[in-house]
């Protein structure tokens, strides 16, 4: 039969007659009941926790590797890891660790002061045999650490050159992974490392398939007892419909990352379960201090009132996010002003403020806006929506769009002279980070040139300060004074979401926004 | 012939040159760099001249190049710093898939381009012609991410008649019948564009050649129908048929990386747009040098196709 005799009939039984016989539904037939299939944001980049950069990484790098502390369950605080205690000298500058005694990393090799002092080195010390195994891009969040010290096998200590509170944020967190890395496995395979790994997680490494798989197993012999799972199966699938079309046919169990438009047809099925958590995030817009408009006060305040957070956050982000109040997340939970509630839309207000400080007419800025970006969101679409909320007060924004890694290079450490909005997103782990970095003067992520005494003061204090009370306090009150002189416009604070089908029992995603799988199970 | 191979493989050498020389060029020139690039918001220019030199990329940029060449020509591209693995040893890894959803793509791309474009210029004016030339004219018209899209959703997700994207299945894949299941979506929605493309010049050319008059002479002596057409039309036809093919070859290597980052398919394809994006400068290197290499390789088996089709060709 040439296909010039095709007729309508035909075709219509021959359709029919396939749909009879039922191929086969390619979703029923995968993943067995005690391994979880991830649908991962991305490849995986390496097994070093000292070399990772991306999140996406350290959510799989936390189910390898322990570090001597970790988060607890739900929130930001820190409990005891590889460390079964650990102890701060009044100074600040000391931090003593009591290791766990029995700890075995998966290659078989014993966990003690020595593999500490070994990994900390490694990352620390450029003459260290095995610093050539780097670069190290993140190390330098664990702060100024002038030396770590063997006091006996089960005993380490960590010594700073100042004191520097965030410590023990960071060692809880993914980057603190570092220091259950098994010096074993490093000095077997050198450079090779990143592509090997060995820790003492709940899971151990297994099998890396370029762009199509990253396979790890229980670890029977973990500290805490084996997992519930006996194995996850990472897939990098970096398009995310690709990531919707695999989680609705089965393709994964979990998937992390959900784009917004899509959740709805997730909430709405009894298959599955959808989760969502806010995390360490700010999204906001960056002011240039330094020039007209936004050398004025009550310009950057008139930027606050003018921008319809409530409707970005429903409406463009599909509630992916709360609205943001000032420069410390909610997810600090310990750290967070929550008597502080977020500028109100008015426009009205906006106006006057813009006309007090001698922009009557409306003003022209140009804003830059990055099409991407880790942490980002929707960065095209919220701009145009800021640029029309803008447009409403007469402030005229002209948008130049640009690449994520250029857009990067134009802004840091300073926006140019003619620029003065950007649009700017910052992650952390440490309410001491992002304005140390990017609101201390002269910090070097000041964008925007911003410049507060007080502001600085207050940096510092809580920098050094070793007590929790009292370093909340002091970040409450940097909360204030940055709200009320508004260097930013502050927007959202995302909430991280994933789904996973109903058979999945006991995930829960973490405010530290990695994905921990050790008490996961499917049924 | 010979000679003509010869000439052809010697001209290969400075076209890799320049592209290797150009790659570098504007990866260079891009604003934005690779310790940038894995700092992300943390881009201090402290952090940032840290990070470069512990990549070695302080180095000026000639410097860095001819370092490149040097160690190319000792067989070694290199490292990636992003996947910290030798920039060989992904490209191996990535190569296979690459090579068999273009090669499956520009088979049935041809096939199909081909066949239906001598039934539709056969049937000049009929309703097949119609109906082929329509379907040519959408395939041509639609964006193949969007096809591919389309095709995920209703044969992956709504009829789940064929995985979504992968080339294996998550357990007990890798067999051959699991990667053409794997195979058929991406393949076809490649296949789209490069047939449509085909099936419009197969009709153009197959009308010429049969408008000639020693397919008039061949009618008149009486060969039968099929003979006229496939013997005597279709094989000149098929001089300006080749080309396009070599060219479609192209297309479908071009088209991979779209439709490997829509259906998963872990090709080179979609290796270069990360590797792009996070400038691993080796890697995009040694990507774009596998990718051109083939692209030279299928225009000089063009170039051949078409001297053993033409002997006017072969004496030039």
């Amino acid at each position: 039969m040439s296909p010039m005799m095709l007729t309508r009939r035909s075709l219509l039984g021959s359709v029919a007659a396939v749909s009879a016989v039922g191929l086969p539904r390619f979703s029923l037939a995968q993943s067995p009941a005690d391994v979880l299939v991830i649908g991962h944001v991305a490849e995986l980049q390496t097994l070093d926790p000292a070399q990772a950069v991306t999140i996406s990484d350290f959510r799989i790098l936390i189910n390898l590797y322990d570090g001597l502390l970790h988060y607890k369950d739900g929130s930001l605080d820190v409990e005891p890891g590889l460390a079964e205690s650990y102890e701060v000298s009044p100074d600040g500058k000391t931090y003593t660790f009591k290791l766990r005694k029995g700890v075995k990393f998966h290659d078989g090799s014993e966990f003690n002061a020595d593999a500490v002092k070994f990994n900390f080195d490694r990352v620390l010390d450029s003459k260290h045999p095995y610093h050539n195994t780097g670069p190290f891009p993140f190390v330098f969040t664990l702060g100024p650490i002038e030396k770590v010290e063997v006091l006996d096998p089960h005993t380490v200590q960590l010594v700073y050159k100042e004191p520097y509170a965030p410590a023990l944020s960071m060692l809880a967190g993914a980057i603190g992974g570092l220091a259950g890395i098994s010096p074993a496995a490093v000095k077997k395979f050198g450079k090779d490392f990143s592509r090997n790994g060995g820790g003492a997680g709940p899971f151990k490494f297994v099998e890396w398939v370029s762009g199509q798989r990253f396979v790890l197993e229980a670890n029977a012999d973990y500290w805490r007892g084996p997992p519930k799972l006996k194995g996850l199966v990472f897939r990098p699938i970096v398009d995310e419909n690709a990531r919707v079309s695999e989680m609705q046919s089965g393709g994964t169990d979990i998937t992390i990352e959900v784009p917004p438009d899509n959740i709805a047809g997730f909430t709405s099925s009894p298959d599955f379960t959808y989760y969502q958590q806010p995390g360490p995030h700010l999204w906001y817009l960056v002011l240039n201090t330094k020039t007209k408009p936004f050398d004025d006060k009550r310009a950057r305040q008139a930027m606050n009132y003018a921008i319809n957070k409530g409707a970005m956050v429903t409406d463009v982000l599909k509630d992916t996010a709360t609205v943001a109040s000032s420069v410390t997340p909610p997810a600090f939970t310990w750290a967070f002003d929550s008597a502080l509630k977020p500028y109100p839309y008015d426009p009205a207000k906006a106006k006057q403020l813009l006309a007090e400080a001698g922009y009557p007419n409306g003003v022209d800025v140009t804003f830059y806006v990055t099409e991407s970006g880790s942490g980002m969101l929707s960065p095209v679409l919220m701009g145009t929506a800021i640029q029309a909320d803008l447009a409403a007060v007469g402030i005229r924004a002209k948008i130049e769009t640009y690449e994520w890694n250029t857009f990067l290079g134009k802004i840091i450490p300073a926006l140019p002279a003619d620029v003065a909005v950007a649009e700017l997103s910052f992650m952390t782990q440490d309410p001491d980070m992002h304005p140390a970095l990017a609101l201390r003067t002269g910090g070097a992520v000041n964008s925007g040139g911003y410049s507060n005494p007080k502001v600085d003061a207050l940096i510092d204090q809580g920098r050094q300060e070793t007590n929790r009370d009292k370093r909340a306090a002091i970040y409450k009150e940097l909360q204030d004074v940055v709200y009320d002189d508004a260097p930013w416009a502050f927007i959202a604070n995302w909430k991280q979401n994933a789904v996973s089908s109903a058979r999945v029992k006991g995930f829960e995603l973490h405010p530290s926004f990695t994905t921990r799988f050790y008490g996961v199970s499917k049924v | 012939m010979a000679g003509l191979i010869l000439r052809r493989l010697f001209m290969v050498i400075p076209v890799l040159f320049g592209v290797s020389v150009i790659v570098f060029l504007v990866i260079s020139l891009i604003p934005g760099d690779p310790a940038r690039a894995i700092l992300g918001t943390f881009a201090t220019p402290a952090n940032v001249a840290e990070v470069t030199r512990q990549l070695g990329l302080d180095k000026p940029l000639p410097v860095q190049y001819v370092i490149w060449i040097d160690n190319l020509l000792h067989g070694d591209l290199g490292r990636s710093y992003i996947l910290h693995k030798p920039v060989i040893d992904e490209i191996m890894a990535r190569l296979f898939p690459t090579l068999l959803l273009a090669g499956a793509a520009l088979v049935l791309a041809s096939v199909f381009g081909v066949l239906l474009g001598i039934l539709a210029a056969v049937g000049q004016n009929g309703i097949g012609d119609r109906l082929i030339t329509v379907v040519a004219l959408l395939g041509i018209s639609t964006p193949s991410f969007w096809l591919g899209m389309l095709f995920i959703f209703w044969f992956g997700v709504r009829l789940a008649w064929l995985p979504v994207g992968g080339m294996t299945a998550m357990f007990g894949g890798g067999g051959v019948g699991d990667i053409l299941a794997h195979l058929i979506l991406p393949a076809t929605t490649l296949a789209a564009v490069a047939g449509a493309v085909l099936v419009r010049l197969t009709r153009g050319a197959m009308l010429e050649v049969l408008r000639q008059d020693y397919i008039r002479t061949a009618r008149a002596k009486g060969l039968s129908e099929r003979r006229v057409i496939y013997g005597h039309a279709f094989r000149n036809a098929l001089v300006a048929i080749i080309p396009v093919i070599g060219l479609q070859a192209g297309f479908v290597l071009g088209g991979a990386v779209y439709i490997e980052t829509v259906f998963q398919w872990p090709g080179l394809g979609r290796m270069l747009v990360s590797a792009i994006s996070t400038r691993d400068i080796l890697l995009v290197q040694g990507g774009v040098l596998v990718v051109a290499s083939g692209y030279v390789l299928i225009n000089l088996l063009t170039d051949l196709a078409q001297a053993v089709l033409d002997p006017r060709i072969r004496t030039e």
